[in-house]
């Protein structure tokens, strides 16, 4: 492209919403099992993906150390029995707030499998995980970062969240339907 | 509990997953299920995860299927299941993109986003959004309205951040909603006011005094949501950024009040901000010891945080970072990669000479841990070191070779030797024992490619050293034992030997006939070659030949040998006539985390496939270079126009590369109407039928170089002609009726020496050719220069005749010395002795070249 825009002119942050450059989460094989990319100039093709998923898997799966610079990406992680967790940004943006969506993610997916953070389990519910991710970015903006709120709305299926961790809306939301 | 174990993992490797092995026949066939009615949610839940999970591990559906999954999906809409809902919306978001006729869902969707159920009202916000096109959402913008300023946070959200995606295909609509949005920045809800906060700030993108009255008032109040103070600080960082005066300073103080929020998200956007504002704050100090404390934190992404942005301070602020320096050491052995390259590079990029040996020293105490990647960064840090350090080279070359010594891939090694590399070249100090490291090295090197540039650095710099046949040792001894290509690379550098050091000419002979015997054919016939060019003993073919041979660029000389074959085959090729490689200088001085491989490609390359729409181009043999492009308008107006020279022996070809700026134009039938000077002749034009908006096109002009040199220095009168018809902004679609023709002038161009030539500082050997062509017609003349020191008046001679930089020598008198090359093939010689005179600079100018006509015309460049 010749009349790129110069975004390496002054290295300012950019006053933008869309943050986010994709969130997934991986098994300890390194295979995907949620992932989603938000911006359509980088890896916008399963392939490209895919490769990118290893690469950084093979990266950080043994090395527990939070954050990665990987193919002008920040990816901050986090990973718990034999599931890791990702989250993506541009490799010039805040660090912190890309920490503070995987903490978001990490905690509401904790809080909706009731804090056993495994593969199986997380199969066992991934729709409502399929959810959270809707509710937590919506096309790289940042929706919700807050995991009671997000889980409020991504769990829904009533018998499976103790009276003790549903939100009050929640619980008046199902005496009203019975 | 090893039987539990067991169990637990024979469980998982059988039933455990349901999404394995998914098959997109069978479940799409499942899909029918929905309409059975009633509906069991749980399992439509189900298999609407299924069909997720198989999207979203990158399966492919045809149109049809997807269409197919979607209508079946719709049914579902008769259930009043919450989750079954949700799960709906999900999938109407993916499959919208690859179905068809999904505004079918429309009116479902605006139902539930307007009814009482407020855990469907936001998502099915979105979910609408996502589908809908921009004529329908005038029949939805009342919903929008209310849904910004609706009570429920989420909603008021989902609405907010749906109008921003919208924002970039229908911004004229959105725009009518910034007062709602205005409204939701002063929210309770944290979520809701940044976004507000994002959508008042897209919508007043490019109205700068609007943003300005934005922030100014914002900075003022309390916002709460730290990701909202964020955005602000951004927004008013962008605002200094783009105003020198001192109406910033309000903005430049509220973002050093942020340095004083409760949230480190916030406090790491202000210090950033801070220090990489390009204005010399007065101040720097709280920034940094905000960073510094960063960098010892027990979270790694803000020690990375702390530690990158201390970095990017190196090239501006040394001293500021360099007190950072006890911190930054801690770093080194961070167990984050990311964190401990920063660490080092930063330090090294910061370090004072006196501080080099320790750091070394820290550094080789955890090399052997890390992985490559990460030691390549480290050996480019130590490279860039060896450039400003230049009597630190003993330690440093001693350690690189110690690198080079360990276990490591091809990429390490070629990062290692390309460092001793530079060394050699750049220092002639250290150039005996950077080659004498590189010897060792290819005595025990398992990388081909590696071995044969070290064997070609030898040829080139092993004959100037002071003792050259210690070298012809090392590299005769790579002629017995390794592979075909490191052999034939070999001889060529013993060749180089022969040619440079005649003292040495009998030996290398003998080594030359002794590899005619070779099994390989490459290497005997380089032997036979080289010896047979060393025996003439003619030192005009021995240096064309053997020591300063032209390596023309690949990708332009295939180019140019396929037009050959097309157009001539039976006439000889000319490869002298291909642009030769050149070697550009990169400059870097940004710590960088990563490894990149800078994209090298010559301008010709890049340009190359879009010539070939232009008829008959390949007829003009190859093309001679490519100008730098040149801007014909100002920015920022309505069309762009940029102009490209491609230079031809004979030819010249113009491409104006224009792009249209106005999303409701659409510019048909675009002609370039150009007066050349007098004796050009215009061979075709090539007009762009369409330029639609923001998708850059060219016209391009084929002319015809006036045959007398002289003529072609002229000034090239030019506009823009087009037919314009309007569009819709949104689709693109032009409104109906015929165009009106129109017309934009363009600047005026010129087409001057330096475009038709190449030229080249110069070689070592320049004294010698130039008392050679003392035969050759001379033109000398003496200029008065208008420049008044004669540093720059050296550097606007260089320009005016496209030369680099590095042709100029000597420190009172300036001397200008360089080669180049006509478009036409023909040699001339330049050297220009500048020095300062009464009153100013005078220059002496003196051009030799075997046509007359040609050493005039540099002359004229100047004049």
């Amino acid at each position: 492209m010749v009349y790129k825009k110069n975004t390496m002119e002054g290295s300012l942050f950019e006053p933008t919403l869309y943050l986010v450059k994709g969130m997934c989460i991986m098994d300890n094989d390194g295979n995907r099992i949620l992932a989603k990319y938000y911006d359509p100039d980088i890896l916008n093709n399963t392939k490209d993906q895919k490769a990118f998923e290893k690469n950084l898997f093979n990266k950080t799966h043994r090395a527990n150390a939070e954050i990665i610079m990987l193919d002008g990406l920040t990816c901050v992680y986090k990973n718990n029995v034999d599931l890791y967790f990702y989250v993506m940004g541009s490799s010039h943006e805040n660090e912190l707030i890309l920490q503070s969506v995987l903490n978001a993610l990490y905690e509401s997916v904790s809080i909706l499998l009731r804090r056993n953070v495994e593969k199986r389990i997380l199969l066992d519910n991934l729709d409502a995980v399929m959810l959270a991710f809707d509710e937590i970015c919506d096309g790289g903006v940042i929706l919700d970062s807050d995991p009671t709120s997000i889980v409020s709305r991504a769990a829904l299926r009533t018998e499976d969240v103790p009276l003790g961790e549903q939100t009050v809306a929640q619980v008046f939301f199902n005496i009203m339907n019975k | 509990m090893s039987a539990f174990k067991r169990d637990k993992k024979e469980e998982e490797d059988t039933g455990g997953n349901p999404y394995q092995n998914l098959d997109k026949t069978i479940i799409l066939q499942e899909s029918r299920y929905f309409n059975e009615t009633p509906v069991n949610p749980r399992k439509c839940c189900h298999i609407l995860s299924k069909i997720l999970y198989l999207l979203n591990q990158g399966e492919k559906l045809t149109t049809q299927e997807a269409t197919d999954a979607f209508f079946a999906t719709t049914k579902l809409f008769q259930s009043k299941d919450v989750m079954l809902r949700r799960m709906v919306y999900l999938c109407i978001k993916e499959l919208s993109k690859m179905a068809q006729d999904v505004i079918i869902v429309t009116s479902s969707l605006t139902k539930d986003m307007t009814g009482k159920e407020d855990l469907y009202r936001a998502a099915a916000i979105r979910a609408l959004c996502s589908i809908t096109d921009n004529t329908m959402l005038q029949a939805i913008e009342r919903y929008m309205k209310q849904a910004i300023v609706d009570k429920n946070p989420a909603v008021s959200s989902a609405a907010l951040v749906s109008a921003l995606h919208l924002s970039s295909t229908a911004p004229d609509l959105v725009k009518r909603w910034a007062n709602e949005a205005q409204e939701g920045i002063n929210s309770d809800n944290a979520m809701v006011s940044y976004h507000a906060l994002g959508l008042a700030a897209a919508t007043r993108r490019n109205d700068k005094l609007s943003t300005v009255k934005l922030v100014t008032r914002l900075s003022k109040s309390s916002i709460k949501s730290p990701y909202a103070l964020c955005l602000l600080i951004r927004l008013a960082a962008q605002l200094v950024e783009e105003d020198d005066s001192e109406a910033s300073q309000p903005y430049i103080e509220f973002i050093e009040c942020c340095l004083r929020h409760k949230s480190e998200m916030v406090i790491y956007e202000a210090a950033h901000a801070i220090v990489n504002l390009r204005k010399a704050l007065r101040d720097l100090a709280p920034a940094v010891s905000v960073l510094q404390l960063f960098c010892g934190s027990s979270k790694a992404s803000l020690r990375l945080a702390g530690a990158r942005t201390l970095a990017r301070l190196t090239a501006k602020h040394p001293t500021a970072v360099a007190a950072c320096a006890v911190d930054l050491e801690n770093l080194i052995s961070d167990p984050n990669r990311s964190v401990a390259t920063l660490a080092v590079t930063t330090l090294l990029a910061t370090g004072a000479e006196s501080s080099i040996d320790r750091l070394m020293k820290q550094i080789s105490s955890f090399v052997s841990e890390i992985s490559d990647e990460f030691k390549i960064v480290v050996v480019k840090a130590i490279r860039r070191l060896c450039t400003k350090f230049p009597r630190k080279h003993q330690a440093l070359a001693s350690f690189l070779a110690g690198m080079l010594r360990d276990e490591g891939g091809l990429e390490y090694k070629a990062a290692i030797a390309d460092a001793i590399i530079a060394l050699v070249e750049e220092n002639p100090d250290a150039k005996e024992t950077g080659l004498a490291h590189l010897c060792e090295f290819i005595e025990d090197c398992e990388h081909t490619t590696l071995a044969v540039r070290i064997l070609h650095l030898l040829g080139r710099e092993g004959p100037k050293s002071r003792q050259p046949s210690r070298y012809i040792r090392f590299i005769y001894n790579r002629v017995i034992l390794e592979s075909g290509p490191v052999r034939a690379a070999a001889v060529s550098a013993v060749a180089q030997f022969g040619a440079q050091r005649p003292e040495l000419l009998p030996n290398i002979k003998v080594l030359l006939s002794r590899c005619e015997l070779d099994d390989e054919d490459e290497v005997r016939d380089r032997a036979i070659l080289y010896n047979a060019i060393l025996e003439t003993g003619d030192e005009q073919l021995i240096n064309d030949y053997i020591i300063n041979v032209q390596k023309p660029n690949p990708v332009l000389l295939e180019r140019a040998l396929r037009d050959h074959i097309e157009v001539r085959p039976t006439e000889p090729f000319d490869i002298m006539a291909v642009p030769a490689e050149e070697v550009k200088d990169t400059s870097e001085d940004i710590v960088e985390v990563e490894v990149r491989k800078p994209a090298k490609v010559a301008i010709e390359e890049i340009y190359a496939e879009q010539l070939a729409r232009v008829p008959g181009i390949e007829q003009l043999g190859p093309l001679i270079q490519t100008v730098f492009p040149i801007d014909l308008t100002e920015p920022e107006t309505e069309y762009r126009v940029r102009l490209l020279k491609h230079i031809y022996a004979g030819h010249v070809c113009l491409q104006f590369e224009c792009i249209n700026t106005l999303s409701d134009q659409i510019l048909e039938e675009v002609y370039v109407r150009c007066e050349p000077p007098q004796d050009y002749e215009i061979v075709t034009i090539v007009p762009c039928p369409k330029l639609v908006y923001d998708k850059p096109d060219s016209v391009y002009l084929l002319l015809k170089f006036p045959s007398a040199y002289f003529d072609s220095l002229g000034t090239f009168v030019s506009k823009l002609e087009f037919v314009v018809r309007d569009c819709d902004p949104n689709t693109g679609v032009p409104d109906p009726g015929e165009g009106y023709a129109d017309s934009y002038p363009l600047e005026d161009f010129e087409i001057g020496v330096c475009d038709q030539i190449r030229a080249k500082a110069a070689a070592e050997d320049w004294e010698r050719a130039w008392e050679k062509a003392e035969g050759c017609p001379e033109a000398i003349d003496t200029f008065a220069l208008p420049q008044n020191d004669i540093d720059e008046a050296a550097k606007a001679v260089c320009k005016h005749l496209g030369l680099p930089r590095n042709a100029i020598s000597g420190e009172a008198v300036k001397e200008v010395r360089g080669f180049a090359k006509f478009r036409s093939g023909a040699p001339v010689l330049v050297r220009a002795r500048i020095a300062p005179g009464s009153g100013g600079v005078t220059m002496h100018l003196a051009a030799r070249s075997p046509r007359e006509d040609l050493a005039q015309l540099i002359l004229a460049a100047v004049g």
